[in-house]
C-alpha cells in the first residue's frame, strides 16, 4: 500500500539522521569528521530529545566506531555508523571484518577526498579505497535518494541470503550540506517495512543456533581460520555478493510499493537510442542529465547511465542497458595510481571485454578534491565522446578533465 | 548486589574455557582465563583482542569457549566490548531483541599487553571514560608473546625481547613499564584490581567483584610465560607468586568511592606491608627468569639489578602511600 508522504526540506546529511531515525536502530556509534557532522549531531540530539532508543555510543576515534558497531551487531542489534575519508581510512581494518563476520551494519558514508593534502571536498576516493572490503556499496544522486537508501539498506543487508554490511554513498558538500526536498515516509511505514533484523541459522559447536551472540546458544564468532577453511568463508563472501544482486532489486520493488519510489542497480536516461553516453556514479549525474537535456535540443543524441549500485557490480544489467550505444564515457571520481586507469572505467571494461558488440570506451577522471563538475565540463566530455565516435576509436583511453596541466 | 564468592560455588561451576585449546604447558593466560570465568555470575559474554589466547582457543571449526566469544582484532577489544554492551542495553530498553530477557549481561574483554598498553590504549581509553558497564582483563605476559616475544610497554625493564635483546651495547629493554593500572585508575573507574594466579581464591573474588561493579572494572593480571621469560614451564605458580612476593607485582584492588580512588592492598601485600621485612629481594625473581639471564652471566650487572630494586621499592612506596599505610 502506498504512504501518504510528507515533504521535508533537509539536506543529504539530515536526509541520512531522519531515516535512520525512522529505523531507530539499537546502536549507533559515530565519531564527527566533516562533511558527515551534521549526522552525528542530528541524531545526537533526537537521542538527547528521546525521540529514538538507540545507544549513542560517542566514541573516541572511528576505529572504535565501526568496531564497536560490529560488536554490536554480533550481538544482534542493529548498527549504524557514519563517516567520511580519513575516517573511513582508518576504520579500513575492520571493514574488512564487519563484512567477513557477516555483520549487516549500515553505514553513510559522505564522500570526500583522501589526505594528502587535506581536503574537505568531495570526490569518491575514500568509498573507492573501500570497494573490495565486501560491503554493498549504493551511490545516491540527491537526497531523496539518500533517504531512501538509508531505510532500504537495512533489509538490503539483513535480507538472509546475503548478510552484507552495506554503504550508502553520499557526495559531501554537493550533497551532504545542500538543502533538497525529500519526501518521507510515515514512522510506521518504515518501522513496517524494515521489520525485526532476522539471522541466519549456522550449525555452531553446541548444535544449530542463530547467527548471534548469545548466552543461552553459545557461538564463537571470529576464529582462527587457516588454509583448511578460510578460502571456502571467502567463497561464500563471494556468494553473498552474487545473492546481492538478486536481493537488492527485490528490496527495491517492495519498496516502491510503499514509497512508489522505484530504484535499480542502474538508471538509464534517455539511452534508447544514444548514440554517445555518459556513466558514473553519485551528484554529478543530475549535471549530466542536465546537459543531456540541452544536447537533445541540439540534435546530439545523449544519454546518461547512472550506477546507483557499485557493489555488487551488475554486469549483466549493465550491457543490457548500453545496448548497442556506440561510445561510453565512464566519469571517475577518483584516481587509481599506476592502475589502466579510474576503478568505475576498469570495471565497465572488464565487463563488456566478453561482448563481441562492445561500445568504445573512455575515462574521464574529474573532479578530484571537491574540483568543480560543471555543465561546460560534461559538455566537454560528450564533445570528447563525439569525436570518438567520428574517428571510430578511442585516441586517448584516460583523460583527466578540469584540471590544469 | 555484591555476592562474595565461595570456594564451593567455583569448584562446582564448569570451566567456560574447556580444555583442549592449544595454549602452550605452563602457560599462565587460560589459568587467569578459567578463573575469571569461574566467577560469572550469570549470562557472560566473551571478547578477545588477538593474540595467545584468541588464535589457541579457537582454530575453525574448534573452540574452547562454553559461552557467546568473538574476536574481531588486536587493538579494539574495548570498543567492540563497548559495542556488545550498548548492543544489550538497547534491547532491555526497547523490551525486544534477542537479549532483552536479561537482567544482567556480563560483557568481558580480554587483551594482552600489546593490545592494551600500546595499540588498544586508545580503545581502552575511550570505552573507559564513556563508561561502559564491562569488565576489561589484561592477561600482562609483557611482550607480544603470539608474535615471538617482542618488547611492549609492559615489557618490565632491562628485559630481553626479540626486539630489545641483551646486546654487547644495550642489556635488555631500556625503558620501564607502563603504569597501565594507574593510568586506567585516573581515569576514575569504580572497580581496578591486580590478580596473581598463584593467589586463585583472590582472583576470583575480585573477578566476581569486577563483573558486579556497575560500570566499567579492570583487572591486570600477571601472566607468565614460560616460553617468553624463559623459566620451566612447571614454575609459572611459583614465578607469579614471586612477582607478588618481591612486590614487582603487588597485589591490591581501587574503588572508586565518593570520587576518590580507594586503595586496598590484597591479604598477600598487605601482609608485606604489616612485616616489611618479608620483602623478598626482587632479584630472586628475576634470577630465575631467562629474560633476565645478561644481568647475572657472564657478569653480574649489580648496576642494573639495583636500579631495577629501587624502581620496585619506589613503586611499593608510592603504593603504600595511596593505600594510607
Amino acid at each position: 500500500m502506498m504512504e501518504k508522504q510528507i515533504l521535508m526540506g533537509m539536506n543529504g546529511d539530515e536526509a541520512v539522521a531522519y531515516a535512520t531515525k525512522q529505523v531507530n536502530p539499537d546502536v549507533v556509534a559515530a565519531y564527527p569528521i566533516t562533511p558527515q557532522t551534521i549526522i552525528v549531531e542530528r541524531f545526537s540530539e533526537y537521542v538527547a530529545d528521546g525521540l529514538v532508543d538507540t545507544e549513542f555510543v560517542a566514541v573516541e576515534s572511528e576505529h572504535s566506531a565501526l568496531s564497536s558497531c560490529v560488536g554490536a551487531a554480533a550481538t544482534g542489534a542493529r548498527a549504524f555508523t557514519a563517516t567520511a575519508a580519513n575516517g573511513l581510512a582508518l576504520m579500513w581494518e575492520i571493514t574488512y571484518i564487519a563484512a567477513s563476520l557477516r555483520l549487516p551494519i549500515v553505514m553513510a558514508i559522505v564522500n570526500r577526498a583522501m589526505s594528502a593534502p587535506i581536503n574537505i571536498h568531495n570526490d569518491h576516493s575514500d568509498s573507492m579505497g573501500a570497494r573490495d572490503s565486501g560491503w554493498i556499496q549504493i551511490y545516491c544522486e540527491n537526497s531523496q535518494e539518500v533517504y531512501d537508501a538509508c531505510i532500504e539498506a537495512w533489509k538490503m543487508g539483513e535480507h538472509l541470503d546475503v548478510q552484507l554490511p552495506v554503504m550508502v554513498c553520499l557526495d559531501g558538500f554537493t550533497l551532504g550540506h545542500t538543502m533538497e526536498n525529500v519526501l518521507t515516509l510515515p514512522d510506521k511505514a518504515v518501522k513496517e517495512f524494515i521489520g525485526e533484523r532476522k539471522f541466519i541459522t549456522v550449525e555452531g559447536h553446541l548444535g544449530e543456533v542463530e547467527f548471534r551472540l548469545d548466552p543461552d546458544n553459545p557461538l564463537t564468532m571470529g576464529p582462527l581460520d587457516l588454509q583448511d577453511f578460510y578460502f571456502e568463508h571467502k567463497l561464500q563472501q563471494v556468494e553473498a555478493m552474487g545473492e546481492a544482486l538478486k536481493a537488492i532489486p527485490e528490496v527495491d520493488a517492495e519498496y516502491a510499493k510503499v514509497s512508489g519510489r522505484r530504484y535499480g542497480m542502474l538508471h538509464p536516461y534517455r539511452m534508447e537510442d544514444a548514440e554517445v553516453a555518459v556513466m558514473g556514479l553519485g551528484s554529478t549525474m543530475g549535471t549530466v542529465r542536465y546537459v543531456i537535456d540541452e544536447l537533445r535540443e541540439e540534435g546530439v543524441k545523449a544519454g546518461l547511465l547512472k550506477m546507483r549500485v557499485f557493489r555488487p557490480f551488475p554486469v549483466e544489467d549493465l550491457i543490457e542497458v548500453v545496448g548497442d550505444t556506440p561510445v561510453v564515457g565512464v566519469l571517475d571520481k577518483a584516481a587509481s595510481f599506476g592502475a589502466p586507469g579510474g576503478p568505475l572505467y576498469e570495471e565497465v571494461k572488464t565487463a563488456f571485454y566478453d561482448e563481441a558488440d562492445r561500445p568504445l570506451i573512455a575515462d574521464y577522471i574529474y573532479g578530484l578534491g571537491g574540483r568543480d563538475a560543471s555543465p561546460k565540463l560534461i559538455r566537454g566530455v560528450f564533445k570528447s565522446l563525439e569525436e570518438i565516435r567520428s574517428r571510430g576509436e578511442v585516441a586517448e583511453k584516460v583523460s583527466y578533465v578540469g584540471v590544469r596541466e | 548486589m555484591m555476592s562474595e564468592l565461595t570456594l564451593r560455588d567455583a569448584a562446582k561451576k564448569t570451566d567456560l574455557l574447556a580444555p583442549g585449546h592449544r595454549l602452550c604447558a605452563g602457560c599462565g593466560e587460560s589459568i587467569i582465563a578459567r578463573l575469571v570465568l569461574k566467577a560469572a555470575r550469570g549470562p557472560t559474554m566473551v571478547t578477545s583482542a588477538t593474540g595467545c589466547l584468541e588464535v589457541a582457543t579457537t582454530i575453525f571449526p574448534y573452540t574452547a569457549w562454553r559461552l557467546p566469544w568473538i574476536h574481531s582484532a588486536f587493538e579494539n577489544a574495548a570498543a567492540t566490548a563497548s559495542g556488545m554492551e550498548a548492543a544489550w542495553k538497547a534491547m532491555r530498553k526497547k523490551g525486544r531483541g534477542p537479549l532483552a530477557k536479561y537482567e544482567t549481561l556480563d560483557v568481558v574483554a580480554f587483551a594482552g599487553d600489546g593490545g592494551t598498553y600500546d595499540i588498544g590504549i586508545q580503545a581502552l581509553s575511550g570505552a573507559i571514560e564513556r563508561g561502559h558497564d564491562f569488565t576489561y582483563v589484561l592477561l600482562d605476559n609483557e611482550a607480544y608473546m603470539n608474535t615471538g616475544i617482542q618488547r611492549s610497554g609492559g615489557t618490565p625493564h632491562a628485559a630481553a625481547t626479540t626486539t630489545s635483546p641483551a646486546g654487547s651495547v644495550i642489556p635488555g629493554k631500556r625503558e620501564w613499564k607502563k603504569p597501565i593500572a594507574e593510568i586506567v585508575i585516573a581515569h576514575e573507574v569504580p572497580y581496578v584490581a591486580t590478580l596473581s594466579a598463584a593467589w586463585p581464591m583472590d582472583l576470583m573474588r575480585k573477578a566476581r567483584r569486577a563483573l558486579e561493579a556497575e560500570g566499567p572494572a579492570f583487572l591486570h593480571a600477571i601472566v607468565p610465560c614460560a616460553r617468553g621469560w624463559r623459566f620451566p614451564p612447571e614454575k609459572t605458580i611459583e614465578v607469579s607468586r614471586l612477582a607478588v612476593q618481591t612486590c614487582i607485582f603487588p597485589l591490591y584492588e581501587c574503588r572508586l568511592e565518593k570520587g576518590r580512588p580507594v586503595y586496598t592492598l590484597s591479604a598477600a601485600s598487605a601482609a608485606i606491608a604489616r612485616r616489611p621485612e618479608s620483602k623478598k629481594p626482587v632479584e630472586e625473581y628475576l634470577e630465575m627468569q631467562g629474560r633476565f639471564r645478561h644481568l647475572f652471566r657472564p657478569e653480574r650487572r649489580d648496576d642494573i639489578i639495583d636500579g631495577i630494586q629501587a624502581w620496585v621499592d619506589n613503586r611499593w612506596q608510592l603504593l603504600l602511600e595511596k593505600a594510607g599505610l
